[in-house]
């Protein structure tokens, strides 16, 4: 079991990182030779500043038609996405990786705080599956695409909960937890979560064509 | 949650067009618009779009079906462009006939629902590439594509002729001599600052607009000019058909008959659609970037002529209005506070309609689902309550619209919904009101 918790904290993680990056950069790449190719009319439109004042606008709760038309989604999918960056780079635990693996010293959450806010993002997942399961409009568009990408990032949170917790064996867990990482991070760019590298791409699309084009506001 | 297959309406178009399709026809058709003409950013919209259903209030359809999440934006999306894109184009004629009548009957491309993805996925253009498809494999309700045949063929939306063009400006311009004794409607002028353009409909059977636009130009003292040669009208059906060669060809004339008359720039009457074909889409078919002729939007035009002090009224507007904004001109062209200023100058009393200005609902006849025709009405009725709880909160009694389509949807909705409301452009308002000589 130790052996497999080597193998799986050393040389897998290493893969996980390597498919992650460089995954990302194929996907980022390719998908701009694709627009290159075949979206000029978009690009054409592509500005800066336009793309900035969507995303701010975007990046405060409540402040877009999308926000206020359903506050616990707005709510949830705040702490969510805050609460998944604190913890997957800020934890203490993963603090101690940082500086291991890469020899980078970064800031670290206080341990109670960093259990804490891993409770509100499994919350926060939980609203996200009660939407997929209850209301109509999310329902009937949910495959099971949608369904893999939450448990995907349910599973490193859960399971690190419970190795932190020392519920079940440890080291168990903790493999299984960094497992569930490893698995998250490598899958980023394959799956719905890939929206963590273009969100912001077609956020910036839509602020430019509103900003530059239509001259009014895309929130 | 409702289902397309279950409110299917019987069309010629539609029904004619699907008779003639085999699965393998649809695949080639599917892939090849897919693979030529479409690229990351279909690609990246499909695959980022999480699903969320945040998109789904911000569609008037939704909202007036009691949240039927058959009409939310992403449902829309997921039952045609999504269906085409992950069976890669298998998919049956009949269902071809379902999408088609999703994609051109319950959008109207109007993009409310931008504002409301945080992801910032564009609906309205996803609808439109199924349109287009559909176009190719020649499924299009009838009463739109004669509509761009008619444009194909005479390069207006009307089968009108090109001497009953001409017959219909001098005829207007000799009523309008009655009133205003030496007013001219000035045929292909070169030079003049103003190209004025109209759409085919105003010939057709709304020539009082012609009428009551020439009066203003003539009573500000404007150098214009109208062209006498195909070019003239500005609409363009061929855009919301999915008839993208035809929409190209349609803009090419009418940029190329103003840059004849080297005028400086082209006024368009109030219309919503044909402002889209000019900064949005035609132009950028063509490969412009933005119009190669100056244009502005009627709205802005009185709006300019109100701030030289060239219109000049007798008296403001004394019952209470209300605004309708158009989507092609507000989240279009963000015109809403010219918009404003102009009908506050012409109006004692504006009751806001809530929500307004870019987020302003859709008249639900826009996209061109109104060409759509008859057989599509009920759609529109049903689909667009919203806008009738909308108009009838104001309490008031004429509603400023300054879009044809606009005009035509909210009038059948007012009727049905049974309002006791009236639309007015906002040239009716300036006619009625404006200076005119003593006789
Ligand atoms: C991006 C994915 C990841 C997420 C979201 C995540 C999340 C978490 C959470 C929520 C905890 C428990 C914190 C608490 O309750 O206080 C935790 C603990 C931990 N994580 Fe991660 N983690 C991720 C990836 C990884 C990876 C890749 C590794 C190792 C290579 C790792 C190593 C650890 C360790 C060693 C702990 C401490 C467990 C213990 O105390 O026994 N994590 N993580
Ligand atoms: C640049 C980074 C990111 C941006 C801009 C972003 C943005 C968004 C947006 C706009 C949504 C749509 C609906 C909602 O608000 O919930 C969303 C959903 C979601 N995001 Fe992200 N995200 C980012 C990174 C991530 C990462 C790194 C993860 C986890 C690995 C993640 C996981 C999710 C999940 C699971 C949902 C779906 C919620 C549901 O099931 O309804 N996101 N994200
Ligand atoms: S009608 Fe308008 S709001 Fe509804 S899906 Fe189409 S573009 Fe979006
Ligand atoms: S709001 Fe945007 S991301 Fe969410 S379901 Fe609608 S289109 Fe997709």
């Amino acid at each position: 079991m130790t052996e497999f918790y080597v193998f799986v904290s050393g040389p897998l993680a290493w893969i996980a990182w390597g498919f992650f990056i460089i995954g990302s950069i194929y996907r980022l790449v390719s998908m701009y030779a694709l627009a290159k190719a075949k979206d000029g009319s978009s690009l054409a439109y592509m500005s800066l500043p336009y793309s900035l004042r969507s995303i701010l606008n975007w990046l405060i709760p409540f402040n877009t038609m999308g926000w206020k038309s359903d506050p616990l989604m707005t709510v949830a999918t705040f702490l969510f996405h805050i609460g998944f960056l604190l913890v997957a780079v800020f934890l203490g635990a993963h603090a101690v990786l940082w500086d291991t693996a890469f020899g980078i010293s970064i800031p670290s959450l206080p341990g109670g705080f960093g259990d804490a806010v891993s409770f509100v993002v499994i919350a926060a997942c939980a609203v996200f599956a009660y939407r997929r399961l209850a209301l109509p409009h999310v329902k009937g568009v949910t495959r099971p695409k949608d369904w893999f990408s939450l448990i995907l990032v349910a599973l490193p949170f859960v399971t690190g909960v419970l190795a932190y917790h020392q519920v079940g064996p440890v080291l168990l867990m903790t493999t299984l937890h960094v497992l569930a990482g490893e698995l998250l991070l490598a899958l980023i760019p394959f799956t719905r979560l890939s929206h963590a590298l273009f969100a912001l791409l077609t956020r910036s699309y839509m602020g430019s064509e509103f900003g530059a084009v239509r001259h009014a506001k895309d929130w | 949650m409702s289902r397309i297959a279950d409110r299917k309406v019987a069309d010629p178009g539609l029904a004619n067009g699907v008779a003639s399709l085999t699965p393998e026809k649809i695949e080639k058709v599917v892939n090849q618009v897919l693979k030529g003409e479409t690229g990351a950013k279909l690609k990246v919209y499909q695959e980022t779009c999480m699903r969320c259903g945040l998109c789904s209030q911000g569609c008037h359809f939704y909202m007036s079906h009691d949240f039927d999440p058959s009409y939310s934006p992403v449902n829309k999306a997921t039952e045609t462009m999504y269906e085409l894109m992950n069976k890669k184009g298998k998919v049956t004629p009949d269902q071809i006939y379902l999408m088609a009548q999703m994609a051109f009957t319950e959008c109207n491309l109007c993009k409310r629902c931008a504002h409301y993805c945080p992801i910032g996925i564009d609906t309205g253009y996803i609808m439109s590439m199924v349109r287009r498809i559909c176009y190719m494999l020649d499924v299009v309700p009838q009463y739109i594509r004669d509509t761009s045949h008619s444009h194909a063929s005479t390069m207006n939306q009307m089968w009108v002729k090109d001497d009953e063009w001409i017959d219909s400006l001098q005829w207007q311009e000799d009523e309008a001599r009655d009133e205003f004794p030496d007013l001219r409607i000035p045929l292909d002028k070169e030079g003049a600052d103003v190209y004025y353009s109209v759409i085919a409909p105003e010939p057709k059977f709304r020539t009082q607009l012609i009428y009551q636009a020439a009066a203003i130009m003539h009573a500000a003292g404007v150098d214009y000019t109208m062209p006498s040669e195909p070019g003239w009208d500005n609409s363009d059906m061929c855009m919301f058909v999915g008839d993208y060669e035809n929409m190209g060809r349609l803009k090419r004339a009418h940029f190329e008959s103003a840059q004849k008359l080297r005028v400086k720039r082209i006024v368009m009457g109030e219309c919503g659609h044909a402002f889209r074909s000019v900064y949005d889409m035609g132009n950028r078919w063509l490969g412009y970037k933005n119009s190669p002729v100056p244009i502005v939007h009627a709205i802005e035009f009185y709006w300019e002529l109100i701030q030289q002090g060239k219109i000049k009224i007798t008296h403001k507007y004394e019952k209470p209005v209300t605004i309708q904004d158009p989507c092609n001109v507000m989240r279009g062209r963000g015109l809403m506070d010219k918009l404003r200023e102009v009908v506050h100058f012409l109006c004692e009393e504006v009751v806001e309609m809530i929500p307004n200005r870019e987020h302003n609902y859709c008249c639900c006849a826009g996209g061109g689902v109104i060409n759509c025709g008859p057989p599509f009405k009920n759609t529109r009725m049903e689909g667009n309550r919203i806008k009738a709880e909308q108009l009838k909160a104001t309490g008031v009694h004429d509603v400023v619209i300054p879009c044809h389509n606009c005009h035509g949807g909210l009038e059948d909705i007012i009727g049905y919904y049974d309002l006791g409301m009236h639309g007015k452009f906002i040239g009716d308002i300036i006619y009625e009101l404006m200076e005119k000589p003593e006789l």
